[in-house]
Formats: structure tokens, C-alpha cells, sequence
């Protein structure tokens, strides 16, 4: 954000650049901006993100479509500043669509696509990448140029809704019981709907660009063995290199978790032996992590011939190492279904 | 705005809801708080407002207006007012943190209060906003209370500590002084602060037909100080000579159980505020130029 002023400052950019009291005030104020008809853009992280809740669900559910990257960072208490997935898998039933991202590369084109994403179907998305890991890295990235951008994602236009004082709306009146259910089921369903719009831009995206990630959902690496690992973000790099390396596993990357991608992760792990489901948060209480649950979920059909473990790693900004992902593979022989493993050096 | 809001029968909110627009006029854009004016006038699929209008939240109306305002200017439009509007409890209370931000920032929006001196809209719990003495749900007087504790948040003077250009009291009362003060808001650059005192008959127990009394008797009272803070020159706009405060009380449940020595602090206090604002007048403080 400190860099937009600067380009803002500089008058590289053409915008305008609030700078308001709160993250609160920050999503507030692009609700307004959206709903009054621009393009709006801010990121947050952990803590910021979480002060944002009550407005993430007024902006999902006023359907506007708002897009923000989130640096993905640990929650309080203990207040910890590094880097795991607390903050955005607290917001995974938000309404907003989350998509989260290995690299630095990935997460610039993402972006525009997220702005393509969210004005097609009306709802805000959120991309997600690692903090630190991400945020605090040098790494060659190829900017695409502002004329091919420009044609890819052209000007916004909102033709549905917009506060405009020739054509007065009201937006967001007070709904009885019967409209908001609608309402909220019609969002669900526009969720759903989503699915197309994504992978249709990432197609397109594809030819414009000449970069690709998976099928706009997930991405299947050496995925042929009897076992794989099921991870987000950026840790997909070292279980890369840790796939490379050996000839017993596999990778599955999800790239979008809202939409949750149901059918091409039972096309891509059903009769598999063991599913291994690595992730940097956990959801208390339930006693495994929130991507696991969901993976089982979706496999529950075919769950028979599969055995899941619940990998837990990098809570806080631990580091998550090759030697210690190659020792939960060796382990995972022995373990049993369900089994959870706190991974920690 | 259009008749038929679901208000009570006497809402004194509705009232200068309608007053501000025909200030405003039909280039405005109003940005609302969750409260009692949001859920009585825009029941789904049906609206009162015929300027365009968005609710977001209870606590933010001054950010949303903060975006609504830049994404007007980032296209051009440097014409239509963008209003910030919510009651006591949105803008006094839970919302102030927003307020503030703008009022510090100088975004060219208007703020505006209607104060009717409690969260009424959630059962008449009691606001920073709600005076000394009321009986609210929350601090309802009992065998050992005299209802609420402390005094009433003074926002508007917090408003012009903020550097505010333009800061005004009114009240629902007096429509033209109300007006007179929005058309004037309206020249104004910059963020903006009105404070409306709007009576609640159900909150504050007194009978629907006496609004405009009530209301009336507050300013009448010194219950209630119809001021403007122009530029930091601080000039009140009306200087009754003041009828003691219990003529405004007796017309009210929420006080009726207030003993003579407790009104008397009331009207000590009044009397003492009011002989403050005379030296403020006399002495021609700048309140903006304080820092």
C-alpha cells in the first residue's frame, strides 16, 4: 500500500488514494466507492483482515464486487506476526471468493483476473498470498504491460446498480425473513455459478498472457502415485521439490477455495491410497484442520479406499521443511485414518 | 422523501430526515447508519428515499460517505453532496471511530446526527448521547438509581476540536434554523458536522402529539443549545430567555422519577453552560485555531 502512494504521489497512479483510520474504514469506504461505480483496490493482513469481518459479509452480500489481497499472517493471542492461513480460513464463509497463491508471479496475475472475476459474477474476491514468504521476497516478476491489461480487463462499468443521483437506488434496506433467505440462497448459487466465469478467464487469461495455473481451481503436479499431498500457497514450492525428489508422491494444489473446487478434487484424488492434506491453520474444536474436513467432505462418496491424514504446519511462520515433509510421507505408511499430525521441527 | 415510513406515530427522526432533503435538494446522495431511519424507511422490496441512498453497516455511514465521496470525485463529479447520516448510537457511540477518521481527514462529506438521545431503535438502551438523569433500559432508575450517571457527550464541540470548518446544533423544532444551517453546510468544503436534536416519544415517554412541544421546550430549556461553529467563531442562533428546565422534564416518563435536588443539578448546570457560551461569544475564542 505504501508503494501505491508513492506511484499515487508521484502521479503514476491514476487514483484516488484514502487513508483512513481502520481496516474497518478501509472496506466501509470501498463499499461506498464500489457501490458509487469505481474500481476499488486494498490490502490487509491477520489482525487487519479480521477487523474487517462484519464488513465482508455486507460486501458479499450486497454483491459488490470489491477485490483486496490479504497477506496471509497468524492470528492473536498470542500476537504473532509471521505467516500462516488463521486469518483468511476464519472468512471462508464469508461469501467472498478466495483464491490463494504459490508465488509472487501468480499472485499479480491473479489479480487482474480477480477484478474480471468479481465484476462478471458480483461478488468480492480475496487473494491470498503468504505473508513474509511472499510479501518480504525479491523474485523476478513480469509485470504485463497496461495496454494488454487494459484489453483484458476493461474499464468498469457497473450496468446493475449504482448510486447515482439521476437513477436513485436504495441499497442494503433492512429485509424481512422471507427475502433475505432468497437473497442468501441466490448468493450460493452465484457462488456456484462462478466456477465457469473463473475458468473461462483463465483460459483466456492463458492465450493473452501465455501463463497458466492448473485449470483456475487446482493444479495437479506428478499427481500419478498412490499418495499426494493436498496443500494452499506457497509451502506447494518445497512439496514440489520434495515430489521431485522421490517416486511415492504426489502433489494437488488448490489455488481457489471459494468456490470449493468438490468435482476436480474427486477427479484428481478419488482411489487414491493416502491423501496427506498439508494446511497452516486449524479449526478448534473440531480436531483437524478446515481443508481437510472440507477435502473429506467432498470425497466422502469414495472415502472407502482412501486413508486421510490432517497435516498441521506452519502455524505462526514455522518453517515447513523438506526433511519434514519427507518424514511425514515415510510416516504416513504406518498411520492411521484420520490420524493428525502436529508438524513441527 | 416519500410519506408512508413505518415510524411511530410522532418520530421526531423522520421528521428531520425530511427537513434535510428539502435543504439539500435532489443532488445528494445519503450514506445511513443502521438505526431507526434505516429499518423504518427502506423496508425490502420497498424504499422512502428518493435520493439514492446506502446502508451498510451500524457503525461506518462516515467511511461508506468517505468512498461514495472520492469515487464521485475520481469521475468528476465535484457537485453532488455526500451525507453521512445515522442516530446518536451510530455516530455519538459505535460509529465515532469512522466520524472522527473523516472529520481528521477533511473529506468533503456532510455529517449528520439525529439525536434522539438513545439506541432506540434496539429498545431505548442508553447512548453517550442520552442526558444526565433519563431512565433508559440500561440504566433505568430504580430504588437505588437516579437513571443515567453522566452527562451528555458533547460531539459537537468534539467536532470542531477536530478542525471542522463548519459545526451547527439544531433541532427538529425549529425547521427554518435547521435549514438555514444544511444550505449553509452545503457551501462549505471539507467535512461538515450537524447535530439534530430529533425527540423520541416512545424512548423518551411522552405522548405522540407533543413532539414538536417537546422538542421546542429543550431549546426553550437550555436543555438543548441551537449553536454554529462557522470557520471556529462560535455564535448561537437562538438566545431565548430560559424557562427552568422542569417544564421540559415533567413532560417526560424517562425523568419522572428525577427528586427536586437532581433537577437542580440540572438546571445548575445548564445555567452554568449557558453563561459559558455568553463568554464564548463575548470573547471571540477561535475554537478552530486551537490546537
Amino acid at each position: 500500500m505504501e508503494d501505491l502512494a508513492k506511484f499515487a504521489a508521484d502521479g503514476k497512479l491514476k487514483a484516488k488514494f484514502l487513508e483512513v483510520e481502520s481496516e474497518f474504514s478501509a472496506m466501509s469506504s470501498m463499499v461506498g466507492a464500489v457501490a458509487a461505480g469505481s474500481r476499488v483496490f486494498t490490502a490487509t493482513s491477520s489482525q487487519g483482515l479480521a477487523l474487517m469481518h462484519e464488513v465482508l459479509f455486507a460486501t458479499s452480500g450486497m454483491r459488490l464486487p470489491v477485490v483486496m489481497i490479504v497477506a496471509n499472517r497468524a492470528l492473536s493471542a498470542p500476537i504473532n506476526i509471521w505467516n500462516d492461513h488463521s486469518d483468511t480460513m476464519a472468512e471462508r464463509d464469508s461469501g467472498w471468493i478466495q483464491l490463494y497463491t504459490e508465488n509472487v508471479q501468480e499472485t499479480v496475475d491473479t489479480l487482474i483476473q480477480a477484478y474480471k472475476i468479481a465484476e462478471k459474477i458480483l461478488l468480492p474476491v480475496m487473494v491470498c498470498m503468504d505473508g513474509f514468504i511472499l510479501t518480504h521476497v525479491i523474485e523476478p516478476v513480469d509485470i504485463p504491460k497496461q495496454k494488454d491489461v487494459d484489453e483484458f480487463l476493461p474499464k468498469y462499468q457497473p450496468d446493475h446498480a449504482v448510486l447515482d443521483t439521476e437513477r436513485p437506488m436504495t441499497f442494503g434496506p433492512f429485509t424481512y425473513p422471507e427475502p433475505y433467505f432468497d437473497l442468501k440462497k441466490d448468493m450460493e448459487e452465484a457462488i456456484q455459478d462462478s466456477k465457469d466465469v473463473i475458468s473461462e478467464i483463465n483460459e483466456e487469461f492463458a492465450n493473452k498472457f501465455k501463463r497458466k495455473y492448473g485449470d483456475g481451481f487446482i493444479e495437479e503436479y506428478k499427481n500419478d502415485k498412490d499418495t499426494v499431498i493436498v496443500a494452499l500457497g506457497s509451502v506447494c514450492g518445497t512439496i514440489k521439490e520434495v515430489v521431485d525428489k522421490r517416486k511415492d508422491v504426489g502433489l494437488v494444489r488448490i489455488k481457489c477455495f471459494r468456490p470449493f473446487p468438490t468435482e476436480e478434487l474427486i477427479k484428481s484424488l478419488k482411489g487414491k491410497k493416502t491423501i496427506i492434506v498439508l494446511e497452516k491453520a486449524f479449526a478448534y474444536g473440531l480436531g483437524v484442520g478446515p481443508v481437510f474436513a472440507e477435502i473429506r467432505n467432498a470425497l466422502y462418496p469414495f472415502t472407502e479406499k482412501s486413508k486421510f491424514i490432517s497435516v498441521i504446519a506452519g502455524l505462526g511462520g514455522v518453517d515447513i521443511r523438506v526433511i519434514q515433509i519427507n518424514d511425514v510421507v515415510d510416516k504416513s505408511k504406518q498411520m492411521k485414518d484420520g490420524e493428525v499430525v502436529w508438524m513441527k521441527t | 422523501m416519500a410519506p408512508g415510513t413505518r415510524t411511530c406515530a410522532g418520530c421526531g427522526a423522520v421528521l428531520a430526515a425530511r427537513m434535510l432533503l428539502k435543504a439539500t435538494g435532489k443532488d445528494v446522495i445519503v450514506c445511513e447508519a443502521t438505526g431507526c431511519m434505516e429499518v423504518t424507511s427502506t423496508q425490502y422490496p420497498t424504499t422512502a428515499w428518493k435520493v439514492p441512498w446506502i446502508h451498510v453497516l451500524f457503525e461506518n455511514s462516515a467511511s461508506v460517505a468517505t468512498g461514495v465521496k472520492a469515487a464521485l470525485e475520481a469521475q468528476g463529479n465535484n457537485h453532488t453532496q455526500v451525507i453521512a447520516y445515522g442516530g446518536d448510537g451510530g455516530m455519538v457511540d459505535i460509529g465515532f471511530g469512522a466520524v472522527s477518521g473523516a472529520l481528521e481527514r477533511d473529506d468533503d462529506i456532510m455529517i449528520i446526527t439525529y439525536d434522539n438521545e438513545a439506541y432506540a431503535n434496539t429498545g431505548i438502551q442508553r447512548s453517550g448521547a442520552t442526558p444526565f438523569g433519563a431512565s433508559a433500559t440500561t440504566t433505568p432508575a430504580g430504588l437505588e438509581s437516579q437513571g443515567k450517571k453522566q452527562w451528555k457527550k458533547n460531539i459537537p464541540m468534539i467536532a470542531v476540536a477536530h478542525g471542522s470548518k463548519y459545526v451547527a446544533t439544531a433541532s427538529i423544532g425549529y425547521p427554518q434554523d435547521l435549514q438555514k444551517k444544511i444550505k449553509k453546510a452545503m457551501q462549505v468544503k471539507g467535512a461538515r458536522y450537524l447535530h439534530i436534536h430529533a425527540p423520541c416519544p416512545i424512548g423518551w415517554a411522552f405522548d405522540s402529539s407533543m413532539t414538536i412541544q417537546v422538542a421546542k421546550l429543550a431549546v426553550q430549556t437550555g436543555m438543548w443549545m441551537l449553536y454554529e461553529i462557522d470557520d471556529g467563531a462560535f455564535k448561537r442562533t437562538m438566545t431565548p430567555e430560559l424557562k427552568p428546565v422542569d417544564e421540559y422534564i415533567k413532560l417526560q416518563g424517562r425523568f419522572k422519577h428525577l427528586k427536586p435536588e437532581t433537577i437542580k443539578i440540572i438546571q445548575e448546570r445548564i445555567n452554568a453552560s449557558w453563561k459559558e457560551m455568553d463568554n464564548l461569544e463575548k470573547c471571540g475564542v477561535n475554537l478552530r485555531t486551537i490546537l
